[in-house]
């Protein structure tokens, strides 16, 4: 498996990582390298396995449908860079 | 070229829990900004989703509802995409093992006919915060209240034919989640969504065509003109030598056209994989059985009953039952009138429905109770109003002007049905006609109405009809 100088663009801007031109070999030759490190699970016969879910063998637990949070606003944007009118504000997204 | 158009949608319902789907905020509608935001929904680390009881529940009944599958075991999945509405990176959803597995709902025509259409599935996933761009400059504002709110996404085969189709099916799941008191159906509020898948092909052809999803649908008006529009653009594009370009667009209801969203690049690369941190979701027997005996009587049912025990048409037991509320309503209005179905539904389709779209209210809303309009029929019944008069008392009923009865009294509009009180107005007018009368006894026919009319407005409207009718034959006929 060798990854392209392309396909490591692709997933730099998937994971929102600003990466170098000049540190894309690198970045593709460790990344292919752990893709055939995983890869070896390819060669496991599986035919019989049903995929597993979680590596718990216990199935979800479920809550009631009851409100139990109340308002922290103050606190929790206090962590926030930046605020207004009880918004967090954040770069301009938008389609 | 004939073309053929290949619909399917996507419904997202909001699902009428209090809290969200894996934290204990509120799901109310409108609160201030980010006051309905916990830390779970804010996607701090180290927090851990706990799955809505509640929310799985009402997956369950809307499953039992259109005939689907229930899951004994099914899994969530993170959905990844970056966009601040979801400050975790992903939207938890269900990819591989929905909740809900195949169905079908049944959705009738304007022209009578009716068509059944296949859901593949139904499953659930939180929804998204909101973002907003207005007054700010550069930037946007996040409010995360909506964050979490779980959602039940509904997806149909791409079984519907025309734009006609896609809107009578949208309707019918509104209908329906509605009945099963799982969705409140506000479209304004964005409680009830629809994205539209849209492709074209050659009459005859099997294959499909490459298809538009179409986002931002949030009235039955906009899906019917969205899709017509997105039609004639992929048609204009096919014949126009080009190839149509699968991709998601937006429909712009104030321009009333499509246009890319996303940018070709950034085509969709969800990457879904199972969520560690939710265990797989299992649904026992029992429980299912224990929602369905919540079930209500069903849409599709109901018209049934409706059409076997007050004679109904198809078309018109469809109409009465579209919403629960409605339903309930036509149902005490015939029991208060004690029979006359047809009579009820008349009404209440007719000039009730009207009143209603005309003020923009809704059936719960109407000033009219059935009570009151049980009133006004009765007085139908027993003669003591026409037509005419009894459209005049509804219109003091709906402007609240007290009971059938005490309208009837004020304004005096008690039909006249006194023949002998008729034959003298009837009289009076012939006297008072003579060129008329000679040229009707002449053979001028048409002139029946011209005295149909002296004696109505002699009478202001408040003779009885048949009896006009057929005291003015005799009366008129008397020479000739």
């Amino acid at each position: 498996m060798s990854l392209t100088p392309d396909e490591v663009r692709s997933i730099a801007r998937l994971a929102r990582l600003a990466i170098s031109d000049r540190d894309i070999p690198r970045y593709a030759d460790n990344l292919s390298r752990i893709l055939d490190f995983v890869a070896q699970l390819d060669k496991a016969d599986t035919t019989s396995v049903a995929p597993m879910a979680h590596p718990l063998d216990m199935s979800q637990r479920l809550r009631e449908d009851a409100v139990t949070e109340s308002n922290q606003r103050e606190l929790f944007q206090k962590n926030a860079p930046q605020v207004e009118a009880g918004l967090y504000l954040v770069p301009k997204v938008i389609e | 070229m004939q073309w053929e158009t290949v619909i399917g949608l996507e419904i997202h319902a909001q699902l009428l829990t209090n809290s969200k789907i894996f934290s204990a905020a509120s799901t109310a509608f409108g609160a201030a900004p980010n006051t309905q935001a916990c830390l779970v929904d804010l996607g701090y680390p180290g927090v851990l989703p706990v799955l809505n009881k509640e929310a799985v529940r009402m997956a369950v009944k809307f499953g039992l509802a259109v005939g689907a599958g229930i899951a004994p075991r099914s899994v969530f999945a993170r959905k990844n995409y970056f966009y601040p509405d979801l400050p975790k990176g992903y939207q938890i959803s269900q990819y591989e093992l929905p909740v809900v597995s195949k169905g079908s709902v049944e959705i009738e025509l304007e022209d009578g006919s009716s068509r059944r259409i296949g859901i593949t599935r139904a499953h659930l996933e939180e929804d998204a915060g909101k973002s907003l761009h207005e007054g700010f400059e550069g930037i946007s504002g996040i409010d995360l209240n909506r964050a979490g709110t779980p959602l039940l996404e509904i997806v149909s085969e791409p079984d519907m034919r025309s734009a006609k189709e896609a809107v009578a099916y949208m309707k019918k799941i509104h209908s329906l989640v509605r009945y099963l008191e799982i969705c409140d159906g506000n479209l304004q509020e964005g409680s009830f969504r629809c994205d539209a898948n849209v492709s074209i092909r050659r009459k005859g052809e099997h294959k499909f065509g490459t298809r538009t999803e179409l986002k931002n649908i949030n009235s039955f008006h906009f899906v019917e003109k969205a899709i017509l529009y997105e039609v004639q653009r992929q048609i204009d594009v096919i014949e126009g030598g080009g190839k149509v370009v699968q991709e998601t667009r937006l429909y712009d209801s104030k321009k009333n056209e499509t246009r890319p969203m996303r940018s070709k690049e950034e085509a969709n690369d969800y990457r879904y994989f199972p969520d560690p941190d939710l265990l797989p979701l299992e649904i026992a027997e029992s429980f299912v059985s224990e929602v369905r005996k919540t079930l209500p009587e069903l849409p599709d049912g109901k018209k049934q009953r409706f059409m076997r025990a007050y004679g109904l048409s198809a078309y018109d037991a469809a109409l009465l039952t579209a919403s629960r509320e409605l339903a309930d309503y036509y149902e005490m209005l015939v029991q208060a009138v004690g029979g006359e179905a047809k009579l009820c539904a008349n009404w209440v389709m007719g000039e009730l429905s009207a009143a209603l779209n005309q003020n923009n209210q809704d059936i719960v809303q109407s000033p009219v109770t059935a009570v009151m309009l049980a009133g006004l029929l009765k007085r139908i019944l027993d003669g003591t109003l026409s037509g005419k008069l009894a459209k005049e008392v509804f219109e003091a009923l709906w402007a609240g002007e007290g009971e059938a009865d005490a309208v009837i009294e004020k304004k005096g509009l008690k039909q006249i049905t006194d023949s002998s009180a008729i034959g003298k107005i009837i009289d009076e007018i012939m006297t008072a006609n003579p060129r008329q009368l000679s040229d009707y006894r002449a053979g001028k026919d048409k002139l029946f109405a011209f005295f149909v009319g002296q004696v109505m407005k002699a009478t202001q409207g408040k003779a009885n009809p048949q009896q006009v009718n057929e005291l003015l034959k005799k009366k008129l006929g008397a020479y000739s």
